[in-house]
């Protein structure tokens, strides 16, 4: 039974300001069965295969092409499966992958000092808050180390020490160096070398490629995903691809708050159309706030630019101990009057720690009244982020030789030289560890739909620990979906579906009635104007803090925001030609949705873990108070009609290897 | 997050625009003239050109089309002529990382698409650069498949050659070599992955094929051929060094005098 056919009970839950119902779809994770370390090894023996001359038959739809839906095309395309791979980029090689800075985990323990493939799953687990399924993150751990024998044979020219040999650095959350890098471009070169794979199977025909294509909706039939709804970019054309099994590499919803560090392309519009047709939408409040980046300047600025979280291995974090001292220089303040809060309250990891962590701790001492930097909004929002100790042990040189091209970026961004002043930094979203809910398999609960990447939920519970996500991308399409899909489409017999069938022309008639609604408006407000307005809801009160009553409020804002929406945009153009005004317009309406469902999720869950912090829920010290009697679950959201609000189901999570504590950095 | 005030280092500036409008690839295009006002110097190019944009919607008018999207950088998306030069102005640096204090209050700016054969325009702004896909398609590669790789320090790469390789990986694709060139030449773009792969053991057995199908499928997309002029250097976002041309050359040489493929 999928969802979209699941019936709910009308239970009602008790807890929540708000009243959702509950589903009664049993969400099965699907775990092999036996120890941990061996789960793997006899799920790839278990599974179902498809003959090598088999494989031809089978058509799979790969949508994007960043880490996962690239490495996934290309590989799949390998083991001889024909393969369309879609991208609303005008190529695969501008996948939003390849703005990642820092670097890529790896158990390969090749600094001799402790690491193995049980501390990084531990590691994974705990920087989660123990809102991950074991199982898989094992596996993530696991298949870490092929991941960069496979990038090395293919190219990437990741750095190196005199010797010749790989070099590494260290990552948050983490006390060994397992971290993989090439300058500050890990993500572009990662990319390009699945770029690389994916352009020679496009030469091969194995894989037929469409860019600035936007996938607008996923088509059932009888229960399973047999294909996809696009509209090309350029002509304005709505078409239908059916194939045997469809992958979602689609990423992830950072740009619901508007300004983030994502590209201005990311968006929520494949995951959602694909939760509007039954898929569960998994922990979608979790979300993480970046600490590393350049802090806001002005009303007009759409995006916020990263500095890699490496840069805290040689950089200190501090702010002035007194707020008297916050419009000075950073050159007069003395060192005993610097406050050094995260080596203060985190001796153990001090500026290393965990990303969720030392954003809020940089939030706090920003509401303290002593942040720095200009003025915004009334307030100062930045800390120091300083290199002089380093450059003074190291050397310039060595400093510059790890993140040239970083300090470039932020002297080109703000006029200042940060070899001489200290950066100034303040928190920005940045990942969304949420996204639909996948089983082992790495299929959503409609059979036939695969979720890879940041676009699923299931690897980073409620934290993402840095230089993780490339981990994971790459992961899931080199070595996780080549297995996994092959016990899918064992089951199905290849092209027995085509575009021909009448589900197609429904769906493709849906996607047309979207798009001629848009058009039809014809109000005053610009797609924009409302995205802006839409994010400053979301920070307000579904960002670093969150509150009940300011939950509440924020889907009342945001259902009075769409209501207007739909009265008063304005969508400029026609829907057959190249119409950036209506591209945005359709996902911006996207975002006016899904935000509802953020909030009514960080509603729900009445506990703070990782990024998801309800300030009624914290330690003494303003740490994360979980609750694992009653929370210690994946949240799988369940549409129900436009008019309703969605079904929650629940996959509880075991832990059967790592036991349940209460995070500690100190 | 947004925020409430707007807060600028300097003076705001109203600026006059000559942009490029074409309908599609079929269309006539000409120049526009708009203003752009209330502009801070500490916004990048594409947010002043976000706010001309906005004015237009208001007035009902379609916005202007331009490529972007990380507005870091690094995705290669942007691309526009600005004064006659590629990504404007600002050396090693992407449109979308120029910000406006380098421009002067009552300044007349004028923005134009990559003009070459092989780029057609979509719209406006907008350039069909998927001839360079079909480059690397050619051969920019190696030639593995996923699974089976030895242990990543099987190997050892010095770190010079590592150094060199980076050097021309970072190329972003973005076009601005073919675009400053008076023969719209992509011979920078071409190095670079030549030269990135032969500084590594991994890319040698496929060198000089790789550097000869790339050049020829170059020629077949349309561009030109380098003529020594280096504009392509000094437009290049990444700095991507001249000499990746000469290996690229190289290889090409090599491998049409010993056919070894």
């Amino acid at each position: 039974m999928t969802a979209a056919t699941a019936e709910t009970t009308q239970k009602t839950s008790t807890k929540s300001p708000i009243d959702y119902p509950l589903s009664d779809l049993k969400l099965d994770a699907k775990i092999p069965s036996g120890p941990l370390d061996q789960k793997w090894e006899k799920y790839k023996f278990d599974t179902k295969l498809v003959n090598p001359a088999n494989k031809r038959k089978y058509t799979v739809l790969v949508v994007g092409s960043g880490l996962a839906g690239a490495s996934a095309a290309s590989t799949l395309a390998e083991l001889g499966y024909n393969v369309h791979c879609f991208c609303f980029q005008d190529s695969p090689r501008r996948a939003h992958s390849i703005a990642a800075q820092g670097g890529i985990n790896a158990a390969k323990n090749y600094q001799n000092d402790g690491d193995s493939v049980f501390r990084l799953f531990y590691d994974t687990i705990k920087g989660g808050d123990f809102r991950a399924r074991e199982a898989n993150v094992y596996r993530l751990a696991l298949n870490s180390r092929n991941i960069i024998d496979q990038c090395v044979a293919q190219g990437v020219p990741f750095a190196r020490e005199y010797g010749g040999q790989l070099a590494n650095r260290s990552f948050g959350g983490a006390q060994v160096s397992r971290t993989f890098y090439a300058r500050g471009q890990t993500g572009q070169q990662l990319l390009l070398g699945a770029y690389s794979s994916l352009s020679r199977m496009i030469e091969a025909n194995k894989v037929k490629m469409h860019t600035r294509t936007e996938m607008l909706d996923v088509v059932l039939v009888d229960g399973h995903a047999k294909g996809i709804v696009t509209r090309d970019l350029v002509s304005g054309a709505v078409e239908s691809w059916a194939g045997d099994a469809v992958l979602l590499c689609t990423g992830g919803y950072g740009n619901v708050f508007y300004l983030s560090t994502n590209a201005q392309g990311c968006n929520v519009t494949a995951t959602y159309r694909a939760y509007k047709r039954g898929a569960a939408f998994s922990n979608p409040c979790y979300t993480q706030i970046h600490p590393t980046c350049i802090p806001v300047h002005g009303d007009q600025q759409s995006k916020l630019t990263l500095m890699s979280e490496s840069l805290r291995n040689d950089g200190r974090i501090w702010v002035p101990k007194k707020s008297d001292d916050c419009a000075k220089p950073p050159d007069q303040i003395p060192e005993d009057a610097r406050d050094y809060y995260l080596e203060r309250r985190y001796p153990s990891y001090g500026n290393l720690c965990p990303r969720d962590i030392a954003s809020r701790a940089a939030k706090v001492v920003c509401d303290e009244g002593r942040g720095v930097g200009p003025v915004v909004g009334g307030v100062r929002l930045g800390v120091y982020l300083d290199f002089k100790k380093s450059i003074a042990d190291k050397g310039k040189a060595d400093i510059e030789g790890k993140y040239g091209n970083l300090f470039d970026m932020y002297a080109k961004i703000t006029a200042e030289d940060p070899y001489k002043s200290p950066m100034r930094i303040y928190p920005a979203v940045h990942y969304t560890m949420g996204g639909l809910w996948v089983d082992y398999n790495l299929q959503t609960n409609i059979p036939g739909l695969f979720c890879l990447g940041e676009a699923n939920f299931s690897d980073h519970g409620a934290n993402r620990l840095g230089a993780s996500a490339l981990m994971q991308g790459l992961c899931d399409g080199y070595f996780v979906i080549p297995y996994t899909i092959g016990g899918y489409l064992a089951g199905q017999t290849g092209g027995a579906v085509t575009a021909e069938h009448g589900a197609f022309k429904e769906t493709e008639s849906d996607v047309n009635g979207r798009v001629k609604r848009l058009l039809a408006v014809k109000g005053k407000r610009s797609p924009r104007s409302f995205h802006k307005a839409l994010g400053k809801i979301m920070w307000d009160r579904c960002g670093m803090g969150r509150t009940a009553s300011g939950l509440v409020q924020a889907i009342s804002d945001i259902r009075a925001l769409r209501g207007e929406f739909w009265d008063n945009v304005q969508v400029t153009g026609t829907g057959d030609t190249f119409n950036v005004a209506l591209e945005m317009a359709g996902r911006v309406a996207d975002f006016l949705e899904f935000g509802e469902m953020m909030c009514l999720d960080a509603l729900h869950r009445n506990e703070s873990c990782g990024g998801h912090f309800r300030e009624e829920y914290q330690t003494e010290e303003g740490e994360a108070l979980r609750n694992d009697d009653d929370y210690a679950y994946a949240a799988g959201w369940l549409y129900r009609g436009d008019d309703k609000l969605p079904a929650l189901a629940k996959e509880p999570l075991a832990f059967e290897n790592i036991k349940l504590s209460q995070r500690s950095y100190k | 997050m947004p925020a409430d005030g707007a807060n600028t280092h300097g003076k705001l500036l109203t600026l006059t625009l000559q942009v490029w409008r074409q309908r599609d690839s079929k269309s006539e295009g000409k120049f526009e003239t708009y203003q752009a006002k209330g502009i801070s110097p500490d916004q990048s190019f594409l947010e002043m050109l976000d706010v001309v944009n906005e004015d237009l919607i208001a007035k009902g008018l379609e916005p202007i089309a331009f490529d972007h999207d990380c507005r870091e950088g690094i995705c290669g998306a942007c691309s526009l002529m600005i004064n006659g030069e590629a990504h404007g102005p600002d050396r090693g640096t992407t449109t979308c990382q120029l910000h406006m204090r380098h421009f002067s209050d009552g300044d007349d700016v004028v923005i134009e698409p990559w003009r070459a054969a092989a780029f057609p325009v979509i719209r406006d702004l907008v350039v069909d650069r998927t001839a360079f896909d079909r480059i690397i398609q050619a051969g920019g590669y190696v030639s593995i498949n996923a699974g089976g790789a030895p242990d990543g320090n099987t190997l050892p790469i010095s770190k010079k050659e590592a150094d060199l390789s980076m050097d021309a990986a970072s190329c972003i694709g973005c076009g601005a070599c073919v675009a400053a060139c008076p023969n719209a030449s992509a011979m920078l773009f071409v190095g670079a992955k030549a030269s990135q792969l032969r500084h590594l053991p991994q890319g040698q057995p496929e060198q000089h094929k790789r550097a000869l199908n790339m050049l020829n499928r170059a020629d077949k997309e349309g561009f030109g051929s380098c003529r020594n002029h280096f504009e392509c250097e000094a437009a290049c976002p990444k700095e991507i060094p001249r000499r990746v041309m000469a290996e690229g050359y190289r290889d090409y040489v090599v491998a049409t005098l010993t056919r070894d493929d």
